[in-house]
């Protein structure tokens, strides 16, 4: 599918007085993406956000929504975002039905639909047995959903969610990730979060922001081949025998992590099926035999916790 | 949309018990000084119809009620407008009304007219009371419309005022007192006029009071209207650019 750019951030700057907090940010969302956006707290994600979404004015760049630049024409750029901040706006003394009216009027949602937009975003986010009830009295979970029916209420072609999940049970983080994924079919989706399984079960693509920086920027498909394990866990009831496992097909090298643990380093083709044979033919006893996968958070820690030095070297 | 958020506006003011209680009492407080004001006319109208061009139930009645409304409401006011901006940046719901496409312009005016609305049920309740009177005498239409007219202006300059106040802070109570603060300074700025005679005609212009008072001797001049529309201008767009101000400085 050849997606239309539904979101192009140009050379985005953000100081803070003196402080510099974004630093030449460029990046691109096509319709059907769902971008996760990771990073450190206070590495600029909430400032990069609230820059797209309107509510703070960058130092320098430039903001295209749905082609329309965000500066030049705030307001229709506007309708074609849905933002939802780190804490959710509700207004506690009112209604969920009458906050999400008044929501839908703010973004000019015509009279006719107005009641039917309203209708579908409380049973996308499972908000329709509470309509009558007073925000402030619902728990976290219940806000940051109503929150998130705000985003979504006007269709907009851009939802902008900041840390969607906090504050909700399992059960409510599966049933949003769900309806992440099923938005992020039809509109373009920023999501910025700490969990980084999260990123791994809703995103497309992958941003991770440091110290005002991009420093990791690819789709997850690269990702997930770049995350791909070429090392093999390995271990038995018996005491294993190296030499046995070295002569295996496909393996490279053994590394003994102890009488009965290995780690099976090799290059190309997965040498499972080979080395359970082996364990099998000499009787060691299979007890585990399993990739050694990069996670992603071992990505997300080499990015962000490399000594600040090297930075200031690249900033020089 | 201006609509959309001034009725909103006015609707959260009425969910809180503070909108009905400041109604209460004020009417309350007014509506004895009402009657009181109506026993001094019962007691001074024998005297008064022997008198040519003796005042009437409008200026000993009507008048002073009009003027301590006018000064009661300018030190309650502040109690309604210091959540306006205020409460919205504390509970940061503010963001809803930024990323939603309206301007800063709309946001502003938004409020300031839901304030608006609200100033104006009180001063028709207010009014319903020298109304009244029509049921037994005939009063000085003139004089009465150019006094509400004149207390509805110095509402909406309040509303303005207080508006501007609640978007420099966080807190609704420094808001509060340094609206009441600013409103007092306007009411009283012409008194060191008396003793200096050599001071210009600026403070006198300058002051809440005497405009309002001129309106309620039945004066209907377009330099006071002038001055209460400026005054509303003034402290709207200053609310603008606060908004707009502190989305560059974050």
């Amino acid at each position: 599918m050849d997606a239309k750019t539904l979101i192009s951030v140009e050379q985005l700057y953000r100081y803070y007085g003196h402080h510099l907090a974004v630093e030449a940010v460029d990046f691109e969302l096509a319709q059907g993406e769902v971008l996760g956006f990771l990073g450190p707290n206070g590495a600029g994600k909430s400032t990069t956000m609230q820059m797209i979404s309107g509510n703070l004015a960058p130092s320098a760049g430039r903001i295209l929504i749905n082609g329309i630049d965000l500066l030049d024409a705030p307001k229709r750029a506007k309708a074609e975002i849905g933002y939802l901040p780190e804490q959710p706006p509700v207004y506690r003394d009112l209604t969920v039905d009458e906050y999400l009216y008044y929501c839908a009027k703010l973004h000019r949602v015509s009279k006719g639909q107005r009641s039917q937009a309203v209708t579908r975003a409380k049973h996308r986010c499972g908000l329709a047995e509470v309509s009558k009830r007073l925000i402030g009295n619902l728990s976290k979970g219940f806000q940051q959903r109503v929150g998130i029916a705000q985003a979504i209420l006007h269709s907009p072609a851009v939802v902008i969610l900041d840390e969607p999940t906090v504050g909700l049970d399992p059960n409510q983080i599966r049933d949003i990730r769900a309806l992440i994924r099923e938005l992020g079919e039809s509109h373009g989706i920023i999501l910025s979060t700490h969990i980084l399984p999260e990123v791994q079960a809703t995103c497309s693509h992958v941003q991770i922001i440091h110290q005002g920086r991009l420093v990791f920027s690819e789709s997850m498909q690269d990702l997930e081949r770049r995350l791909t394990s070429h090392v093999l866990l390995l271990e038995t009831r018996e005491r294993l025998d190296d030499t046995e496992l070295e002569k295996l097909a496909g393996i490279d090298s053994v590394e003994r992590l102890g009488d009965t643990r290995a780690r099976l380093h090799f290059e190309d083709s997965n040498p499972a099926d080979a080395v359970a044979a082996c364990v099998a033919r000499h009787d060691w006893g299979l007890v585990e035999l399993s990739l050694d996968r990069q996670t992603l958070e071992q990505v997300f820690v080499d990015l962000t916790c490399s000594d600040t030095s090297e930075t200031h070297r690249k900033t020089a | 949309m201006i609509f959309t958020i001034a009725i909103r506006e006015l609707k959260n003011l009425f969910l809180s018990p503070l909108a009905w209680a400041i109604m209460a009492v004020l009417q309350l407080i007014l509506a004895y000084l009402f009657l009181s004001q109506l026993d001094t006319f019962m007691l001074l109208q024998p005297r008064l119809a022997g008198i040519e061009g003796a005042p009437g139930v409008t200026d000993i009645v009507v008048a002073p009620l009009l003027q301590t409304s006018g000064f009661l409401l300018l030190l309650v006011a502040p109690a309604i407008t210091m959540r306006v901006f205020s409460d919205e940046r504390r509970n940061r719901t503010l963001t809803l009304l930024l990323s939603a496409p309206v301007s800063m312009t709309d946001i502003v005016l938004g409020k300031f007219l839901g304030i608006t609305f609200f100033f104006m049920l009180l001063l028709a309740l207010l009014a319903a009371m020298p109304l009244a009177l029509y049921a037994g005498t005939t009063l000085d239409a003139g004089k009465l419309a150019s006094g509400l007219l004149g207390l509805a202006l110095l509402l909406a300059a309040i509303a303005a005022i207080g508006v501007f106040m609640s978007s420099l802070t966080e807190q609704p109570v420094v808001a509060a007192i340094s609206t009441l603060g600013l409103l007092l300074m306007l009411w009283i700025i012409d008194w060191s006029v008396d003793s200096q005679e050599s001071v210009t005609d600026l403070l006198p212009y300058l002051s809440l009071k005497t405009h309002f008072e001129s309106f309620l001797k039945g004066l209907f001049s377009t330099a006071d209207v002038a001055y209460y529309l400026l005054l509303i201008a003034t402290f709207l767009l200053l609310g603008i650019r606060r908004l707009d101000q502190q989305r560059l400085t974050g």
